[in-house]
Formats: C-alpha cells, sequence, structure tokens
C-alpha cells in the first residue's frame, strides 16, 4: 500500500512556555523548541505499521520552510521511506485551505492508496485533513483510533464513541483520515536514527514544480485571517483550598456534598 | 613389603580380569568426555563479542585470592556461606587426594610429589579433617535444602524449573565421594591391624578412622571387597562429577574462579557499546547493544554459566522486593538455559537469529531495574548485571522499543537539556531566592573562579530541591570556597540517559558539558547530586577532579573552615540512607556520615541494610518517569526500614532519593512521624555564622 502522511512541525507545548507577544500579533517564539506534531506521529507509526504488514512505501510530506526539514528526517528515521519538503515564500500565511491545496497539488503528482493526516496540531485547528480529502474528492474518516487491512479495496476504520465505546466503519479506498492519539505506540526514534538520515536527499517542491499560482495560497489567498492574541482575563468561582492535605481533602469533600457532587 | 590388601592397581576381577584396564579406562573417557563438552560449552563464547579483560593482572589475581579462594563474600549470609567455605575447601585440599586416588589405580603405593614423609602424614591428617567436615556440611545442607528449603532458592513457575532436586543430588555425589575414600582407607587399615602390620594413621573421630573402627570385624575377604569396591565407585562417581558440573548450575565449580579474576575492575562506569570501537566512531556500528545472544561479551556469557542459583542478587534486589518483573538472578539462568538448548552438547548447534526481548525476556523486565548494583554488590562471584541491563537497553533503544513515558523526557533532554524540557535560561533560577551573604558566581556571564558547582536537572528545576543547590550554595560561601555555576550551558549530566540506553543522546551531552566545564577553567567539581558526581568523575573525561559536597564538607570541617552548631535536644533520631551512586557506586559511605556525627549531640543510628547493602529509594534520573508494574514503592519498603531502626529523620545525600523518600512518607501515611532531610539542607541549618 502505498501511504501518504502529512504532518507539521509545531512549538513543543510540553517544552515550552507558550506567552503572547507585546503586540498580540503571535507567540514569544525567541526561546522555542520545535517538534513533530503529536498526532502526525502517530499518524506516521500507523502508516510504518500499515506497511510492515501489507507491504508497500510510507512517504511523509510536509509544507513548511527549510526549518521543517528536521521533522521529515526524524519521521524518516522512525521508518519512512521518503520526505517531501513543500516549500516557497509564496506559501508563507495560507490558512487551513491553502496548505490543503498546496498539498492536494503534491498528492495529485503520485499515487496514493491511503492518506493520514494527524487529528488536529498544536498549533492548528484541525480542518486540513477534511478539506483536503473534498479537493481530492476521496471518501474521509476523521478521528480514527483503529485500521484493520484487509486484501480487498477497502480498510477497516474505527473511533471511540461516547462512554469508551469503538465504533467500526469501512471505507473506500483510496481515502483520507485523520488518526487520534492512542491508536499507536510509536516508537522511540533516537539521536543515532536521526543521524542515519542525516544525509538521505529530500526534495524541495515550490509552487512552480507544483503549478499552483502564486496568488492562490499564502498569505495572498487566504480567506481566513488571523487578527489578535491576548489572555482573557481571569474569571471568578475559582478558589484555592489552603491548609494541610487532610484539610484540603476534607474541605473539598464538603464542597463536593454542599453542590451536589457526591451524595 | 606386605600390603593388608591388594591395591587397584594389582587387582584381578573373576580371576582373569585386571582391574587396572577400569583404572586406565575410567579416567582417560572421564578426561574425554569433559573435554569435549567443555568445548561444546564453548561454543557460543568464541561467537561472542570482544571484552578485554586481561588488563591489570595483579589486581585481579588479589581479587581472585580474597574472593574466590578466600570466599570473601560468603559469610554475607551466614549460614550458606559457611557450609560453602566447608566444602570450597574441602574441595581444595581433598582435590590433591582424588588426583593421589585415580593414580593410584594405576600405580600402587603412589603418593603425589612434595607428599612424601611428614607432610605427607601431615596432608592425611588434614584431608580427613577435611573429608568429615564436607561430609557433615553435605548432610547438613541436603537437610537444608530438602527439608527446609530457604525461600531465597524458590523458582516462580514463569522462571522456569526448580533446582532443588539438582541441588541434593550433587550433595549425594559429594558424600559419595568423600564416603568412598573413606571406606577404601577404612577397610585398608581394619586389614592393616587384623593382619597385625603396622596401620596408618587415622585421627580419631574423622570419618575414616570410624570406617576402620566399624570395619574391624569383617573378615580380610570383605574388607577386600570393599576396598576395590569403593576405589572404583569413588573413580566412576569422580569422573561422572566432573563432566555433570557444566550441565547446570554446578558449572560454577569450573568457572568461577576465572570469573572472579575476569571481573569488571572499573565500578561506576558503564561498558561502551563496543570494546575497542572509539566513542567518536560508533556512528559507524551497524547495530547498537544486545538484541540476540551472541551480542553478549564472551565474560558475560560466562557469567550466566558461572551463576550458582544461589538467589543472592534477587534477594537483594529492590525491584524484585517490591514485585517488579524483574530478578537478577533469573536473567542469568534464563540466558544460560537458552544458551544450554541453542548450543546442546549432542546434536546441531542452533544459534537463533531471534531479539532476546521476547522471547525469554520482556521489556519492562530490562526497563525495572533502578542500575542500583545491590545485585553486583552481593554476588560472591561477580556476575555482572547493570552493563547487561543497559547494553539490552541500548539495543531496545535502536529499534525504537522505549516506553511513552521514557520518550518524552528523553526527547526533553535532547532539545532543552533536561528531563521536564524547562526553558535553559531558567536553570539558574534557584539563585535568586539566596540569602545576602551567598553569592553564587554565573560562568555564563563571564564570571570566573576556581570551582564550579555542578547543579544538573533536578536540582536546578525542581520546586523542593533547589533547596538542595541553595544549600549546597550556602556551604560553599560559608567554607569561603571561590565557585560559579554554568547556568544555561549546563545540560543534564546524563548518567541515566546513558544507563536508559540513549548512548548517542548521552555522547551529546557529555561533549557539550565537557566543553563547557573546560571553558571555565576551573580546577575542582563540586556536586551535591551523586548521579552527576558518578558519572561526571567516572565517564567524562579530561575534566578536573570531582567532589561530592558530603566530601567537601568534612574537608572543610577538618581544615577549621567550616563550623557546625551542636543538635537542639528535640528528640530528633537520625538515619543515613546511602544513596546508590554515592556509596555502592562510588564507595563514598563514610564522608556523609562523618559530616552528621560532626554536629554534636546528633543521634544518629544506622539501619539494618545500610553501606553496600543499602537499599535503593526507587531510582532517580529517568527513573522518575518510569511507570513500573509494582505492588508497592521501593521507598515505602525503606521508610519502613527506617522506623524499625527507630529513626523519626532519614537523611539522604542525593535529591532523587529525596524525591522518593519523601513521597514514600506521604504514601504511608507518616507524615509528622518521619521526615527526610537532605545532608546538605542539614548541615546548613547547623552552619555556625562567623
Amino acid at each position: 500500500m502505498e501511504i501518504l502522511v502529512c504532518v507539521k512541525r509545531v512549538p513543543d507545548t510540553a517544552e515550552n512556555e507558550i506567552v503572547v507577544n507585546g503586540k498580540g500579533t503571535d507567540i514569544e517564539r525567541g526561546d522555542l523548541v520545535y517538534s513533530v506534531n503529536e498526532w502526525d506521529n502517530y499518524a506516521v507509526e500507523e502508516a510504518i505499521q500499515i506497511r510492515d504488514r501489507v507491504g508497500g512505501s510510507v512517504t511523509v510530506v510536509t509544507v513548511g520552510d527549510g526549518d521543517s526539514e528536521e521533522i521529515l528526517r526524524r519521521e524518516m528515521a522512525m521508518g519512512a521511506d521518503k520526505g517531501i519538503l513543500l516549500s516557497d515564500d509564496a506559501f508563507n500565511g495560507s490558512d487551513g485551505r491553502g496548505i490543503a491545496s498546496i498539498l492536494k497539488s503534491e498528492i495529485e503528482k503520485g499515487k496514493y492508496d491511503l492518506i493520514l493526516t494527524g487529528a488536529q496540531a498544536d498549533d492548528g485547528a484541525a480542518q486540513v485533513g477534511g478539506m483536503l480529502a473534498a479537493m481530492l474528492d476521496m471518501p474521509y474518516a476523521s478521528l480514527v483510533n483503529k485500521i484493520e487491512t484487509g486484501s480487498g479495496n477497502t480498510i477497516g476504520i474505527g473511533r471511540e464513541i461516547e462512554g469508551g465505546n469503538q465504533e467500526m466503519s469501512e471505507i473506500d479506498l483510496p481515502c483520507v483520515l485523520s488518526i487520534q492519539t492512542g491508536i499507536n505506540e510509536p516508537r522511540y526514534v533516537g539521536i543515532r536514527g536521526i543521524r542515519k538520515v542525516a544525509s538521505v536527499e529530500i526534495p524541495v517542491h515550490g509552487a512552480g514544480d507544483l503549478g499552483i499560482a502564486a496568488g492562490s495560497v499564502g498569505a495572498a489567498g487566504a480567506k481566513v485571517k488571523r487578527v489578535d492574541y491576548f489572555v482573557p482575563p481571569a474569571g471568578e468561582g475559582a478558589e484555592i483550598l489552603e491548609g494541610s492535605s487532610d484539610e484540603i481533602a476534607e474541605k473539598l469533600i464538603e464542597l463536593l456534598k454542599s453542590k451536589g457532587g457526591i451524595k | 613389603m606386605e600390603t593388608a590388601l591388594i591395591s587397584p592397581a594389582n587387582a584381578w576381577l573373576f580371576g582373569f580380569i585386571p582391574t587396572m584396564i577400569f583404572s586406565v579406562l575410567i579416567p582417560v573417557i572421564g578426561v574425554a568426555c569433559f573435554t569435549y563438552i567443555i568445548a561444546r560449552r564453548a561454543a557460543p563464547l568464541v561467537r561472542a563479542r570482544h571484552d578485554p579483560r586481561l588488563n591489570h593482572i595483579g589486581e585481579r589475581l588479589m581479587a581472585m585470592l580474597k574472593y574466590a579462594i578466600g570466599q570473601y563474600r560468603q559469610p554475607r549470609y551466614m549460614m550458606a556461606g559457611v557450609i560453602h567455605i566447608t566444602l570450597f575447601a574441602g574441595f581444595m585440599i581433598l582435590s590433591l587426594r582424588s588426583i593421589t586416588l585415580v593414580i593410584l589405580g594405576m600405580h600402587s603405593g603412589f603418593v603425589l610429589p612434595g607428599l612424601g614423609g611428614v607432610t605427607g602424614q601431615i596432608y592425611s591428617v588434614l584431608k580427613d579433617i577435611a573429608a568429615t567436615f564436607v561430609l557433615a556440611a553435605c548432610v547438613v545442607g541436603m537437610v537444608r535444602r530438602g527439608i527446609f528449603r530457604p525461600e531465597r532458592y524458590d523458582v516462580p513457575k514463569r522462571y522456569g524449573k526448580d533446582h532443588t532436586s539438582e541441588a541434593v543430588f550433587v550433595l549425594g555425589l559429594i558424600t559419595t565421594l568423600v564416603t568412598c575414600d573413606m571406606i577404601f582407607e577404612g577397610a585398608q587399615v581394619a586389614a592393616q591391624l587384623q593382619k597385625g602390620l603396622h596401620p596408618e594413621f587415622l585421627l580419631p573421630g574423622m570419618g575414616s578412622w570410624l570406617a576402620a573402627s566399624l570395619l574391624s570385624g569383617s573378615s580380610l575377604v570383605t574388607l577386600q571387597r570393599l576396598h576395590l569396591a569403593a576405589f572404583y565407585l569413588h573413580d566412576m562417581v569422580f569422573f561422572f562429577f566432573l563432566c555433570f558440573l557444566p550441565m547446570g548450575k554446578h558449572f560454577h565449580v569450573i568457572t568461577s574462579i576465572p570469573n572472579v579474576f575476569f571481573m569488571k575492575l572499573r565500578k561506576g562506569a558503564i561498558k561502551p557499546v563496543e570494546w575497542g570501537v572509539d566513542e567518536t566512531k560508533l556512528d559507524e556500528l551497524k547495530s547498537f547493544g544486545v538484541k540476540k545472544f551472541e551480542d553478549f561479551t564472551w565474560k558475560h556469557m560466562l557469567d550466566f554459566y558461572s551463576c550458582a542459583d544461589c538467589g543472592r542478587c534477587s534477594d537483594q534486589c529492590p525491584a524484585n522486593a517490591v514485585k517488579r518483573p524483574l530478578s537478577p538472578r533469573f536473567i542469568s539462568i534464563k540466558c544460560r538455559d537458552y544458551a544450554f538448548k541453542n548450543y546442546p552438547i549432542r546434536g546441531e548447534m542452533t544459534p537463533k537469529d531471534e531479539p532476546l526481548i521476547g522471547a525469554i525476556l520482556s521489556e519492562d523486565e530490562i526497563w525495572s531495574c533502578t542500575t542500583c548494583g545491590a545485585c553486583e554488590a552481593e554476588c560472591p562471584i561477580f556476575l555482572e548485571y547493570i552493563d547487561k541491563i543497559v547494553d539490552l537497553r541500548r539495543g531496545m533503544v535502536d529499534e525504537g522499543m522505549v516506553p511513552q513515558s521514557l520518550q518524552k523526557p528523553l526527547k526533553a533532554i535532547e532539545k532543552r537539556g533536561n528531563p521536564w524540557g524547562k526553558m535553559e535560561k531558567k536553570r539558574s533560577e534557584w539563585t535568586k531566592s539566596l540569602p545576602e551573604t551567598c553569592n553564587v558566581k554565573l560562568f555564563e556571564n563571564g564570571d570566573e573562579a576556581e570551582t564550579l558547582y555542578f547543579v544538573d536537572s533536578i536540582s536546578s528545576y525542581d520546586d523542593r530541591m533547589q533547596n538542595i543547590a541553595r544549600a549546597t550554595a550556602c556551604i560553599l560561601s560559608a567554607a569561603g570556597e571561590d565557585f560559579g555555576i554554568l547556568g544555561k550551558d549546563e545540560k543534564d549530566s546524563g548518567n541515566e540517559v546513558r544507563r536508559f540506553g540513549e548512548e548517542m543522546l548521552y555522547q551529546d551531552i557529555k561533549a557539550h558539558n565537557t566543553e563547557a566545564i573546560l571553558d571555565t577553567n576551573v580546577k575542582k567539581i563540586v556536586t551535591a547530586d551523586p548521579h552527576a558526581f558518578n558519572t561526571l568523575k567516572n565517564e567524562y573525561t579530561g575534566l578536573p577532579p570531582v567532589e561530592h559536597i558530603s566530601q567537601t564538607i568534612v574537608r572543610n570541617i577538618r581544615a577549621g573552615k567550616i563550623r557546625l552548631k551542636p543538635a537542639e535536644d528535640d528528640g530528633k533520631i537520625y538515619t543515613y540512607h546511602d544513596p546508590c551512586y554515592l556509596g555502592r557506586h562510588n564507595g563514598v559511605y563514610e564522608d556523609p556520615r562523618q559530616a552528621l556525627d560532626a554536629i554534636a549531640g546528633l543521634h544518629r543510628v544506622d539501619m539494618l541494610k545500610s553501606r553496600d547493602r543499602s537499599f535503593c529509594c526507587g531510582g532517580g534520573g529517568l527513573m522518575l518517569f518510569y511507570e513500573p508494574e509494582e505492588e508497592q514503592r521501593m521507598g515505602v519498603l525503606r521508610v519502613k526500614m527506617a522506623l524499625k531502626a527507630g529513626a523519626n529523620v532519614i537523611v539522604t545525600a542525593c535529591p532523587f532519593c529525596l524525591v522518593n523518600m519523601e513521597d514514600a512518607i506521604k504514601v504511608s501515611g507518616l507524615e509528622g512521624k518521619m521526615e527526610a532531610i537532605d545532608l546538605s539542607e542539614l548541615i546548613q541549618r547547623h552552619l555556625e555564622t562567623a
């Protein structure tokens, strides 16, 4: 099976203190460390596992600047066969639709049976997967937490529904899936693995290579524009309980009882 | 010369078969079989990885003399130790007698060179005593193993077969050997007395004397038959025993003396990924660590062969004590059985190209080890565990098999230099709330100083442990040390990064820290974190001398630079918990105790398990992030030990120990009754201000 996974380089929420900058135009990026978006990492692991089961290849693709190459290498160290970087100054400032259309152009150049994205990105809005499927005119399933490959032209996909129950569906190939965390346990990528792929060539495709009109993507083509960042004022109703652990526990029980939380 | 009985060398069976035939055949067949068996057993060692163990010959010989011949560690378990020393000493003494006996079958009246005359008579008495003691030890051993069955020898089902029958069988063989010799000799003396010949001297009360007494009424014919039967039974059992040894745990009889000779000499340092491959050439290696059996070094395979299955390692193992899925003893036994299966004595050798993880070992088993070293401190014959565990982890890391709980901190260390992923620039924030009297220089600001205080991650970032950093800084200030910290230029020391198998990340941070430290031109490094202490001292190269704060404290007290106030009379009873990386791995046991004792009037008690038998708090560094399967926390057991010793304050000298102890006190519901404090904090409280 030929699998393509769309990945994104994001500020690592576990290792950064996210602060809005003074002007409210962005977050402070000076001291940030970046990594591959967590959901995308699960998607790549799933793709590798499928490839190891049924054969084929895994390609990882990202839209970004030169720094994004780092995450492609990390995913290749994990086991992806190929990486493609979609990079062009004209792509800067794209909205979700812009990103989806850039990806679409690349995908149409190849022949993929399965296209995976993360369900959302740490700094995103969970919109690219759905739009991409629509643009490609492919079936789409979101929040997938289970994939069963068979021999036919369909695969089984699962989604967690309320109460921890599992829903299973069948979907025609080729298709686009957005992958939920917890679908697998992504393998560890060590420094050694990254070094091994350090010199593998990663093709860079720009607007020209993809046949994209410069004005249709990037800031110029964006129909959704970010206008402000701010920290909302603290609301009321928060209370910090004080005292020893026993006292705190006692007060908490009282509170819960008085509000009907426990009987 | 007239002899009382016909010797085996001159006897005939059925009147026409010279028994000499057996005297020659038995040893020849025995030695041939034994040689073949050893050659087969050596097969995996030949395919194993390189491991240079022929350096420091003098030191090795001394260690062999002390620990193998001298059985130095045996009495750590008194009852078993005494039995073992008796058997071992008996074996050493009786080995000469056994050789003599074998040759006596071919050459009547044979005496080993040097064992004639008076020496021979002394030896004869000595071996009588030895044989009798060995016999007694065997009987006690059989009763102990067969009837009382100490728990330490139990084999849980998942780990394989119980070895009690093998143990009792071998004791039976030894019993047979010494008894045969007693009968052989006793019959001879009884016959000599009957014939009125001058009898050989037998020490009254010993086995041979007893045999002679019991046989004194037997006819000469009976005595002759017993004499020969005992001789050939001895001969056969002796060579059977020799060939039986390499079949199981008794292989240690042959391998343990060399195993001790080849022991690991440099404690505190993990073995390189591949011996003989420079750290700068690691990228060229095709594979990392131990994945399949043949990835072990030959010495580590010899360890598996040498394991006597005594269970002392697992008895001391804290992971085993809290029912984590790890028992060091069975790492050895499972690997030994695996080697026996793939490299059998008969038939085709079938080395398997399969990963050990999944086949005989499990991921959780290998991650469960805190590398505390209790097993290695206990093993009478110096089996290594930590290097094997780390090699297995290197293999797992290389295959991407790392639990999610460990992936995050490892990645954070890669990105930010600390396992919490905190910002580099906040590494020195703990200095902001220092008292005015205490000034910490910052090398990142271009300051210069004589001494570097290496803080390491936990004391830099953890709210509670920052107090250790502040106390350490105050002590250094009080002692008048000219010192500074690296601040954002310091990265995690990497002690656990290496021990968790992420060698390349370790190499990166080691290179970074080494450069940062050398740039400061300091003359000395001090740290209050034993994990940093260990790796800086034993694994980094080219650094100035490294000292733990407990050593700094004692040095400055002696020099009169630090003066301590007496303890308040508040009913507190202190006990010192030895951190693994200060004590077992670096032998620093006395300095922290001396520092405590320098506080006049401080009441200190030791726990039953202390010094090299200290019980791990639960593990430091990355182990704080690992989520093990366990019935309870190691720290909880440790706090109970402190309670049992009558203490109400646990003093540690390691931030990780403090984390685990404080958690354990809360979990055990002992808040208010028990407290934990770091040595540096306690000393700071008692600093006499000028």
